[in-house]
């Protein structure tokens, strides 16, 4: 028998993750009035994009090491050092734009594959192997810097982070080419929500009732096109946001659909029963780490592109905000929970709240205690209501 | 010998939901006497101690406890350490990294007036007690860096420094040596002399039992059986083993018609040290084999090394420098990880399916695809989740899996449910050889009942199992050959036809042959 869930029904089934939008939207809402509708005019959205886009794909990878039950505190580090060498090669030795990439890119591996060696193979817990890292990348941009920042980047390198695709397809006052991909999204979107659906009730899943489900079709269609809309009148469309989101499909694909991620969910649920179900514990926890260390030095690509060159102190404190974004979206301390959309989400909510908070001037002091506040009684909300549901899972145990 | 009773026990019963532990038991001990517990895993020992000991407090059970002639009431540990029972469990509880002296005081520190820890007093003190159990170290060496048997010592001192009366012991000699175990029965016997000290000591080495306790009472499905006077000539372990066993085969076993096929698996000179201790050795110089279409049994009470034997086997997941050949269907194979195992189609389901054998936290479809997933749902590393959910309905309607939705988070499930979805993991696994540890611990008889049904189900197939387990019923019930395993050793082979209760028991009791000269009173007796 398919069950149909009702609204109620859905909220409270899976209050962690619908606390998660309503909290986003209940964010943006605040901070839209409090702002004066600032929040939500073209130009300042473009910025939030631009502004916390390495954070959101830090949050990719970082998310992905706090299901497999590690945290690595070293992707700030690396943002620098990937951007400095990326610096070095592009603006000192004058290679081309793309050989800076590359050589970024490179940082990554190297660095991932090596704090993966210790991690995985020699049983260094992460949390001390990327705090060694920590300090080591950060060393290491210094040397490679020389103490000193290195601008400008070309033109071409600083269009990968701060460019835009804009009239391609013509529009008058708008970009009609920004508003064809965000219409191919909700398409996409709407196709993909209609065949999990279909797949439900071909399994006798309980899913939500069609009304509701249009709705929420409609709601999601609505927000993001009003979103494109508000791009296509401002710049058009940023690079960093089709990156983010090649990235963003790619690693739900990976987390939801792929080998290795269903490994990286069972050894952080419960590490010895995917020890002994034939998980290759030792490589899934490398390939976690290898992953993290690719990330972030796409991380450091879009940064030093942004900021337009390489300087010493980049990305510190990154990590911090990357974990944060993750708790918030829902990951557990414990391992073994969470989501890449949930990752995004968490971002999304540190990032309208600090751009919220700047435009109405609120100190940067206050900002960080807010903050803190906010990644505080998420996790709280988490923990309550884990213990709110073993209660009750206790209590179908002892049928 | 005094006659007085320094505790009773009267009528006590204690459920959990779905089992009864205990019930009505009488149980009571004289002033100054060491007093033997027996019975069969699950037959309540630990749970009557556990009452003793205020584990399980006052109201959480029924019945009377009275202690020292007056009711007692223990509301937490403390509360009956302040009465003078101390409880020793089978596990120690030292902590590694602290010396001995400290280990001697925790929760119990020596401090000056102004509240810190004085440490001369701590020290004198500690080496005092110290040379009450005949432990000759330093206070101040850290813990781990000593034996197990001086580890069982420290334990006692420590039972000392609380002033205790009624000292419990849990297997204490299961993990000790020879030497080590009768140095510390004969302390047990100087604490009586010396200073008054009532023991009461559960343990499965029926020579000890003999030899040390001055009456025995046996437990069996929670019931007490008999307490024996042990000066009385027919006190003899013949007696206790069928105490312990003596309880009738009703038809709770699905009946099966066997159908013995080629040899699949056979180990030969199989040896395990454990993981931590040097040169221990948990399993020793092991053969054994199983048939397609056989169920193997493998009898032996916990910490006979059945587990360790397993788990060694399975992509040598417990032990270091294993040695031995395996087997499969005559040719010789290489288990060194568990991916290699399942290559070779052996699985193992785990005896704490919890801690081992699911993913508590994820669904019904995930935790049985779990051990298959890269084998034989994912095409170029990417999951079919069709196939998978496919594959999910189809062992919950075959396996009867009793949930709304192979979505529901198995930490959700009963025990019986739990098991069976481990089972359709490893039967999804394509396994021809299932070791299965326990396979019913901690699930009810009509969940028992299709668990034996399943086992059927796959022999007459053609897969050849093996079943672990301690309950002598349950391997006479559904097994063709029975292994004895006891101290690391397989100590026999009966096909279940000639197999006794009685005749199981002993082979799962015997201590090694080679027994140094100051055993020898044991044996005599026996």
């Amino acid at each position: 028998m398919t069950a149909i869930m009702n609204l109620k029904e859905l909220l409270t089934r899976n209050a962690r993750q619908s606390g998660i939008y309503i909290a986003f939207v209940a964010i943006v809402v605040f901070f839209a009035i409090l702002t004066d509708g600032t929040l939500l005019t073209p130009g300042n959205l473009t910025n939030i994009v631009l502004q916390y886009s390495y954070i959101l794909i830090l949050a990719i990878g970082m998310v992905i090491v706090i299901i497999g039950g590690h945290i690595d505190l070293s992707v700030g580090s690396l943002v620098a050092l990937s951007g400095a060498v990326s610096a070095v090669v592009v603006v000192q030795e004058g290679f081309p734009w793309w050989a800076g990439v590359l050589a970024a890119l490179a940082v990554g591996v190297i660095a991932g594959a090596w704090q993966g060696f210790w991690v995985a193979f020699v049983g260094i817990p992460a949390f001390i192997t990327s705090l060694a890292g920590m300090l080591l990348f950060r060393g290491l941009t210094l040397l490679v810097l020389d103490n000193i920042s290195l601008s400008p980047f070309p033109s071409a390198y600083s269009e990968i982070a701060a460019g835009f695709q804009n009239g391609l397809l013509g529009g008058s006052g708008y970009d009609v080419f920004t508003l064809v991909i965000f219409a191919i999204a909700v398409v996409g979107y709407t196709f993909n929500a209609w065949r999990s659906r279909q797949g439900r009730i071909a399994y006798q899943q309980s899913v939500e009732a069609i009304g509701l489900f249009i709705a929420r079709i409609v709601v999601v269609g609505v927000v993001v096109m009003a979103f494109g809309w508000q791009l296509a009148n401002s710049r058009g469309l940023p690079n960093v946001l089709i990156i983010l989101a090649v990235l963003i499909i790619a690693y739900t694909l990976i987390t939801t659909r792929s080998v290795f991620g269903r490994h990286v969910y069972a050894l952080g649920g419960n590490l010895t029963a995917a020890m002994l179900s034939g998980v290759k514990v030792r490589w899934v926890n490398f390939g976690i780490m290898l992953n993290m260390g690719v990330l972030a030095s796409v991380a450091g690509i879009v940064y030093s592109s942004r900021s337009n060159g390489a300087q010493p102190a980049a990305g510190e404190m990154f990590e911090l905000d990357a974990i944060a974004a993750c708790f918030i979206g829902g990951a557990a301390v414990t391992g073994g929970v969470g989501r890449v959309t949930g990752a995004m989400v968490g971002g999304l909510i540190m990032a309208v709240m600090s751009n919220g908070m700047q435009l109405m001037g609120i100190d940067q002091s206050v900002q960080q205690v807010v903050k803190g506040l906010v990644l505080l009684l998420a996790v709280a909300f988490d923990v309550y209501n884990k213990r709110r549901a073993g209660a009750s899972a206790g209590a179908v145990g002892n049928r | 010998m005094a006659t007085k009773n320094i505790l009773e026990m009267h009528s006590i019963t204690k459920t959990f939901p779905g089992v009864t532990a205990l019930e009505d038991v009488e149980f009571s001990v004289e002033q100054g006497e060491i007093h033997g517990i027996c019975g069969e895993n699950g037959a309540g020992k630990s749970t009557l101690m556990k009452i003793l000991s205020g584990v399980y407090t006052h109201g959480q059970y029924h019945g009377k406890i009275i202690y020292d002639g007056e009711e007692a009431r223990f509301h937490s540990i403390k509360d009956s350490e302040r009465s003078g029972i101390v409880i020793i469990h089978q596990e120690l509880a030292l902590i590694p990294y602290l010396s001995v002296a400290e280990n001697i005081f925790l929760g119990n520190e020596q401090r000056r007036k102004t509240g810190l820890i004085d440490w001369n007093a701590t020290n004198h003190a500690a080496e005092k007690l110290m040379e009450q159990v005949g432990l000759d170290e330093n206070p101040m060496t850290p813990v781990f860096q000593l034996g197990v048997g001086k580890q069982q010592l420290i334990e006692i001192a420590k039972a000392l420094s609380k002033d205790v009366r009624l000292l419990i012991l849990d297997e204490p000699t299961a993990a000790l040596n020879d030497e080590d175990s009768q140095h510390l029965l004969g302390l047990l016997r100087t604490l009586r002399e010396e200073r008054g000290v009532t023991s009461i000591m559960i343990s499965h080495k029926l020579g000890e039992i003999t030899s040390v306790s001055d009456r025995t009472t046996i437990l069996r499905d929670g019931k007490t059986i008999e307490t024996l006077d042990m000066s009385d000539k027919d006190a003899t372990q013949d007696r206790i083993i069928r105490g312990m066993v003596g309880r009738d085969l009703e038809s709770r076993f699905p009946a099966r018609e066997s159908n013995i096929g080629e040899e699949m698996l056979r180990v030969e000179n199989w040896n395990v040290y454990h993981p931590t201790q040097d040169g221990r050795l948990m399993v020793e110089d092991a053969h054994f084999n199983v048939h397609a279409g056989e169920v193997v049994g493998f009898a032996g009470l916990m910490g006979a090394g059945r587990t360790e034997l397993a788990m060694s086997l399975f992509g040598r997941t417990y032990g270091k420098n294993i040695t031995g050949e395996v087997y499969k269907s005559g040719k010789l194979i290489k288990t060194r990880d568990v991916s290699e195992a399942i290559d070779h189609g052996i699985a193992y389901v785990t005896e704490d399916r919890k801690r081992y054998g699911l993913n508590l936290i994820e669904d019904v479809r995930r935790n049985i695809s779990s051990a298959a997933l890269s084998r034989k749902l994912a095409v170029r590393g990417w999951v079919n989740g069709n196939a998978e959910m496919k594959v999910a309905e189809e062992y919950r309607t075959s396996m009867n899996i009793k949930t709304p939705s192979v979505l529901q988070t198995v930490g959700n499930l009963s025990g019986g449910n739990q098991q069976k979805v481990v089972l359709s993991k490893w039967i999804y696994s394509d396994a021809d050889v299932m070791i299965l540890d326990e396979p019913t611990r901690g699930i009810d008889v009509g969940a028992k009942y299709e668990i034996y049904t399943i086992i059927n189900r796959l022999v007459s197939e053609g897969k050849a199992v093996i079943v672990i387990s301690s309950e002598l019923p349950e391997l006479l019930g559904i097994c063709d050959r029975i292994y004895t395993i006891a101290f690391g050793r397989v100590t026999g082979e009966t096909s279940v036809d000639k197999a006794t209760p009685e005749g199981l028991m002993k082979l799962m009791t015997q201590e090694k042959a080679a027994t140094p000269p100051s055993k020898k009173k044991e044996h005599q007796k026996s």
